[in-house]
């Protein structure tokens, strides 16, 4: 299979995004959780080259922030250089839940703390935050894209395979699906969840919920390919010869919805990470201590965050490159879809 | 006609499948509206379970759903535990102001993908087309929810615009015309937010059907005739490009009434979004299933007016239904 150069570099981003958000208890200076109530909304720490004295040093270091009387208004305590240390010991992690770690790429000595993103307000590391929060945001879209492809595979095939009274059944299915806003689907199939559970299963849940809301448009698509596909006069021969539906299915007509299923997963992945972020920003989604792209977002409903700590909605804007990289990819998929069906 | 009749017929089939389905999944979602009042130590159970009587909820399901569409056919769509009132008395201003946001997006965002997207397909490769095409690159990869915030932020800051809301606090005080201007000033924002993130899709598809039908043979052979570019592009060009974006028209109701609920949260619009938000986390069964009725209401109308605009505009689908 050729690859054309456009999508190189986006996937290679998202793989390398991917591998830093797996990894993240290695990359990041703290824990997801971990809380410095005395810096709370403390801006993003200055790395400085040069010292007070205009001196440079080859290792980048920082200032502890030092707060006066006012909340949350810091200036840099230049008295002491706290230079960045790399692979320093701190807080335990898990790796992809398999073994315990408490080395860390690069963090600083107490008491100063490494904010490369601003911290919120519990005094949690943004940076960090947002790392552990990949973690749950990618892997949610991943899931939920996965289960709705496989979803709409599935329906789709036997729709258009089978046809009759199931493919009647289930096309109507499609149609009610299709009636309802895609937010308005979402929030209505969330609100049959419970509210207020353990975050694990709720967040499964959710998953599934959000794997439900778009299963219809793939398997519409996927039931038109196989219709067509099991027309054609080689799926006609090979069941001439006396290959079974199973064989048929496996071999000629499932292999031709491959780039509809690629197309749409590029579709619904980025589609399904805002998803998560849009729930988790209502509040609907998952839910403290566990940090989320959406969560993340969500103090930023009150006035008086979003505009006195602009640092709190740098998150979100992370998050378009990600989306640029997906699109460029559907782009490219679609195109390829398109040339090769003339 | 007949075909207007077999859409419409299939809209109430959707709409009836709808409340049956909400019904049945929210009947098996963990917990009611009682449910909190219950844990309250000065609440009586047996009031709780009063309660639950009179609003019907001790009944099976399909009784339960046998009075909910009672009260539907009377109007009322059941009863808001929450509010103790009527739902439908609950949803209509709701509906209204959502109506009201949603009609000046989707004007505004069709007007500027109409114009852009016939002046980009006439002057392929032009500096407008390639400027648009990576403005709009940029409008669909950066998320509405960003859009929303990101705007809240400079109308905080800047404090030229109202940062939510509707109308003013003393707006009732004031003459007509500044009621006006304070109502205007309080739509931009929320507008500009769905215009961008809507337009994008738009244009796209405009421009792209409005391309193809710019170089289809018969556009070709009206230019050979000396046709004057205006004439061509909205007399032959326009007609027919038009059924795709039709039916487009029909489906951006959808998209819009998504983008306008995160929007309406952000900038608290009080439109359904809220009111569906707010009653998912009270459990308010009713309005839930009222406001995602109305929803697919929309959606059905708007697909509606789209196939009466595909009647009218398309021969082919008049000859197939007469």
């Amino acid at each position: 299979m050729r690859v054309s150069r456009a999508i190189v570099l986006p996937l290679m981003f998202l793989l390398f995004l991917h591998l830093i958000v797996l990894v993240a208890g290695f990359v990041t200076p703290y824990n997801a959780a971990t809380q410095f109530r005395e810096d709370p909304f403390a801006p993003p720490s200055r790395v400085h080259f040069f010292d007070v004295n205009g001196r440079f040093h080859l290792r980048p270091f920082v200032y502890d922030w030092t707060s006066g009387v006012e909340f949350a208004k810091y200036v840099e305590d230049r008295n002491r250089a706290f230079p960045i240390r790399f692979f320093v010991t701190g807080n335990a992690y898990s790796v992809a839940g398999l073994f315990r770690w408490n080395l860390h790429l690069f963090g600083v000595d107490e008491p100063a703390h490494l904010f490369l993103l601003g911290s919120d307000g519990y005094g949690r590391d943004q940076f960090s935050r947002f790392l552990f929060g990949g973690q749950i945001s990618l892997f949610a879209g991943l899931l939920a894209a996965f289960l709705s492809l496989s979803l709409g595979l599935l329906l789709g095939a036997a729709a258009g395979y089978h046809g009759g009274a199931l493919d009647a059944a289930l096309m109507r299915t499609t149609e009610i699906f299709a009636a309802l806003p895609w937010l308005y689907l979402l929030l209505a199939l969330r609100a049959v969840l419970p509210l207020g559970f353990d975050p694990a299963p709720t967040f499964l849940l959710i998953i599934a919920v959000i794997g439900i809301v778009g299963w219809s448009r793939p398997a519409r698509l996927v039931r038109g390919i196989v219709l067509s596909a099991k027309e054609h006069n080689y799926v006609l021969a090979a069941r001439g010869f006396g290959a079974t539906e199973l064989y048929l299915l496996r071999r000629h007509v499932l292999p031709q919805t491959r780039g509809v299923v690629l197309t749409q997963a590029t579709i619904l992945i980025p589609q399904y990470i805002l998803a998560e972020v849009t729930l988790s920003f209502l509040g609907l989604g998952v839910a403290e201590p566990m940090a989320s792209w959406g969560n993340m977002l969500s103090a930023l409903q009150q006035y008086s965050i979003l505009t006195s700590y602009w640092w709190m909605i740098v998150p979100g804007f992370l998050l378009v490159p990600i989306f640029l990289s997906y699109y460029i990819l559907a782009r490219s998929f679609e195109s390829r879809v398109e040339s090769s069906s003339y | 006609m007949r075909f207007l009749l077999h859409r419409a017929a299939q809209g109430a089939f959707v709409l009836i499948a709808i409340s049956i389905v909400g019904f049945l999944l929210l009947h098996i979602a963990p917990g009611e509206f009682f449910s909190e009042i219950r844990l309250n130590p000065q609440i009586a159970p047996a009031t709780v379970d009063a309660l639950r009587v009179q609003y019907g909820l001790d009944r099976s399901l399909p009784a339960q759903y046998g009075l909910w569409l009672r009260s539907a056919l009377r109007g009322d769509f059941g009863f808001s535990f929450a509010y103790n009132r009527p739902v439908s008395s609950l949803l209509w201003p709701r509906v209204r102001n959502t109506l009201l946001l949603n009609t000046v997006a989707l004007t505004a965002a069709w007007l500027f993908a109409l114009v852009l997207g016939a002046w980009a397909a006439a002057h392929p490769k032009g500096w407008a087309d390639r400027l648009s095409a990576v403005l709009t690159s940029t409008m669909l990869v950066v998320p509405d929810l960003m859009f929303a915030l990101a705007l809240l932020m400079v109308a905080v800051r800047t404090r030229r615009f109202p940062a939510g809301g509707m109308l003013g606090l003393e707006a009732a005080e004031h003459s007509l015309w500044s009621q006006a201007q304070d109502f205007s000033e309080h739509l931009f924002l929320p507008v500009l937010t769905i215009v961008l993130g809507v337009f994008p899709i738009l244009y796209r598809h405009v421009r792209s059907s409005l391309a193809e039908a710019l170089a289809s043979p018969f556009v070709q052979a009206a230019r050979g005739y000396g046709l004057g570019r205006n004439q061509i592009l909205f007399r032959q060009a326009f007609p027919a490009a038009a059924n795709p974006l039709i039916s487009l028209f029909g489906l951006s109701f959808g998209l819009l009434l998504s983008a306008s609920l995160l929007v309406e949260v952000v900038f608290s619009w009080p439109g359904l979004g809220p009111m569906l938000l707010e009653s998912i986390l009270a459990r308010d069964v009713y309005v839930i299933v009222g406001v995602v009725l109305l929803s697919a209401v929309l959606v059905i109308i708007g697909n509606l007016f789209a196939d009466v605009l595909l009647y009218w505009n398309d021969p082919r689908i008049r000859a197939e239904w007469q």
